[in-house]
């Protein structure tokens, strides 16, 4: 059986698997089309959530991030975990405690205001509507690569099948195609990285391989990196460069990861908040086996790829030829992906050798000239290839590859499914029944629901076919903004009695505005390359700090504003106050959830 | 444990201290939390240097794995020792 076919079948398989979870997973009322009926085990509900969470960007992106910048990008790792224990310990129980079904409802009600819970709508659709972009898109070119339809195609067929049990089944069949789409991630992703872990360094862990000796050349992998990778004029791998942005960057990416609502709302499906709070910790073991792993395959990855171009001992011997990379099985994998256009050799100086180096170094320039190179050979090389060509480079068989297709597609359908339901659940329930039309009856609500996701698809897949020019900017403007508005305003709507309406619409229009406005000023208004009033380097920063590590920022402005508008106007009343009070008490959610 | 519904004078006393010992776990548990990642992950880096840990120092290993370990460690600390808690003050569900 050929590559393609084997590709088709494994993604076919998935699909059917997920297909039939809808039908079984049908939802009959809005508390299973949001909540899933509260019905969730624990353990379940963290496997769903490192689906929910872990995207395209973990899956397919973020090794390579940190296999060629090494160390400074530690911060998507930390970041994207340490989240988890403010989410934990800050908001989960509490929220879920609340019992109701959505992130504003929350917002409208502590803060007894409608205005108040239609700005947390508006920020939430901001934040969401930004990040299933970057999800729909991922899907479409995954697609293309791997069963080679058009990518418009590829797009049509993901949305047909989020279309088919994100609408039947809303939470509840989300659920539980997320917890099947997980295995089908994780197994794809762990697969490949123990074989090169084995082959590198004998030890099947690769998060331990890691750290343990390179066997071919019996140093330490790391040691061995950073000589491979500075020998050819690159910094070294284990080095940092500037400490205090990357602290802020992570900070930025922790409370982001904390205010995203299609991840808050997983919480509200389990049936008590002491499940809430292991629910937690049942998430971050699931993710925490792929963020454990990714920076092995990174770090190994970088080994060998840098390896392979220098087969003759390294930038003493030879470069690897032209004839080789045309020939060997070795490098098969170079030319299947230069039909994809991600990567590109080009034999600049005719010596019939590819050349990899650092071109930028002074030294490196030196030596090129006394050895008549005319410039780095391996022009392109795209940063997402890491991930997906890995079995590839490391000689894997077939299944593997299928493998990889099929999970870089659950990643990515899984978290678009449940940014969906956050788009949509806020759509019907926070505008159509929450503001306009209170008096709807249940059964029509959840027509709204459907309708309300039908339409979020179909947005969805609209804006994945005709991406806006800031769809690179994904993650500044989602991290960035989510930590500057809602995990502020969540924050004190349960740790403090005293911040009012007043002080929270004003700390989160201040959050947003803020923030917006210190992105456009670098990354150019609503992201349009050359609109920017400032170059967006380091000099004109404001302190030096990089409009991506912003958020923390932002944050400290909507805290600070929230209690300077509230200590100047009235405090909330009793019913507020006792709100809050039973907020933070377990006691009772099963039935704060049977009321609703 | 205290008997759960005759116990009602005092609940208000009760319910601030049971939110204190909440509040001063969440506390120790950042302060951990904050030293692993941006402490011994970024900016201690430099003082643990000299711990030497598979071709690499031990901040590196820190902030590839250890912050993320110890992530998990927390979690699941405050989960088992804030349910001990609910228990204690008789807040926890039925």
């Amino acid at each position: 059986m050929d590559q393609y076919m084997l590709n088709l079948l494994v993604v076919g398989a998935s699909f059917a698997l997920y297909i039939g979870i809808a039908i079984w997973a049908r939802a009959g009322s809005t508390s299973e089309f949001y909540a899933a009926g509260r019905g969730v085990n624990p353990v379940m509900n963290g496997m769903a959530t490192a689906a929910d969470w872990m995207s395209a960007a973990s899956f397919i992106s973020m090794a390579g991030l940190i296999a060629f910048v090494g160390y400074n990008n530690s911060s998507f790792l930390m970041g994207w975990t340490g989240g988890y224990v403010l989410m934990a310990l800050l908001l989960a129980p509490y929220l879920r405690k609340f019992g109701k079904f959505t992130v504003p409802e929350f917002i409208g009600d502590r803060f007894y205001s409608t205005s108040a819970r239609v700005v947390g709508v508006i920020c939430l659709l901001v934040i969401s509507i930004t990040y299933v972009i970057g999800q729909m898109t991922g899907a479409g070119v995954a697609f293309s690569r791997f069963l080679e339809v058009e990518s418009w195609q590829g797009l049509f067929i993901a949305s047909g099948v989020v279309f088919m049990y994100a609408v039947l089944g809303g939470m509840k069949g989300i659920t539980y195609t997320q917890v099947a789409q997980y295995c089908v991630l994780i197994v794809a992703y762990t697969i490949p990285a123990v074989f090169i872990s084995l082959q590198l360094t004998g030890n099947p862990i690769p998060g331990l391989g890691l750290f343990s000796t390179h066997t071919e050349s019996g140093l330490p992998l790391l040691t061995k990196l950073d000589q491979v990778v500075t020998e050819l004029g690159f910094n070294q791998y284990t080095a940092a460069t500037s400490p205090l942005n990357m602290a802020l960057f992570t900070l930025s990416l922790m409370i982001g990861t904390a205010g995203l609502p299609h991840v808050i709302i997983r919480f509200f499906t389990v049936p008590k908040v002491a499940d809430a709070r292991w629910s937690a910790g049942w998430a971050l073991v699931f993710i925490a086996l792929l963020y454990l792993t990714a920076p092995a395959v990174g770090a190994m990855a970088r080994l060998n790829i840098t390896e392979q171009m220098w087969p003759n001992g390294g930038v003493n011997g030879d470069a690897v030829t032209v004839q080789q990379i045309e020939t060997e099985e070795t490098y098969q994998w170079m030319e299947n992906w230069v039909q994809t256009g991600l990567l590109r050799f080009e034999d600049k100086n005719g010596d019939g050798m590819i050349q990899y180096y650092n071109d930028g170094n002074a030294e490196m320039q030196a030596l090129a000239a006394q050895r008549g190179w005319e410039g780095n050979e391996l022009v392109t090389f795209n940063r997402d290839i890491l991930v997906l060509a890995n079995p590839e480079i490391a000689n894997l068989p077939p299944w593997v590859i299928a493998l990889i297709a099929a999970g870089g597609l659950a990643a990515a359908l899984s978290t678009a499914a449940g940014l969906l339901l956050a788009i949509s659940s806020a759509i019907s329930h926070d505008l159509i029944k929450g503001t306009f039309n209170p008096e709807i009856s249940e059964k029509s609500e959840l027509l709204w629901a459907r309708v309300s996701m039908a339409g979020a698809i179909v947005l969805a897949t609209y804006l994945g076919l005709n991406p806006p020019g800031f769809a690179a900017q994904v993650v500044a403007l989602a991290f960035g903004l989510a930590a500057a508005t809602l995990f502020p305003v969540l924050m004190m709507g349960i740790f403090s009695k005293r911040v009012n309406s007043a002080g929270a619409i004003a700390g989160m229009l201040v959050g947003l505005l803020v923030t917006l406005a210190y992105l456009f000023t670098y990354l150019g208004i609503l992201f349009i390359p050359g609109t920017n009033l400032l170059e967006n380097t380091a000099v004109n920063h404001l302190f030096g700090i990089s409009p991506l590590a912003f958020g923390p920022i932002g944050a400290v402005l909507n805290f600070a504003t929230a209690f300077i508008v509230s200590s100047m106007t009235e405090e909330p009343p009793q019913e507020v106050q006792d709100l809050v009070e039973s907020v933070r008490i377990p006691r009772g959610a099963s039935a704060a959830a049977a009321d609703h | 444990m205290a008997d759960q519904t005759s116990n009602r004078t005092g609940a208000a006393q009760d319910a601030s201290s049971y939110w204190s010992a909440n509040l001063r776990l969440i506390v120790i548990c950042l302060i951990i939390w904050a030293l692993v990642s941006f402490g011994f992950g970024i900016l201690l880096r430099p003082m643990l240097s000299g711990i030497a840990i598979g071709g690499t120092d031990l901040g590196f290993w820190f902030a590839q794995q250890g912050s993320i370990l110890v992530f998990l460690g927390l979690i699941f600390f405050y989960a088992w020792r804030m349910n001990k808690i609910d228990q204690q003050y008789g807040v926890d569900e039925e």
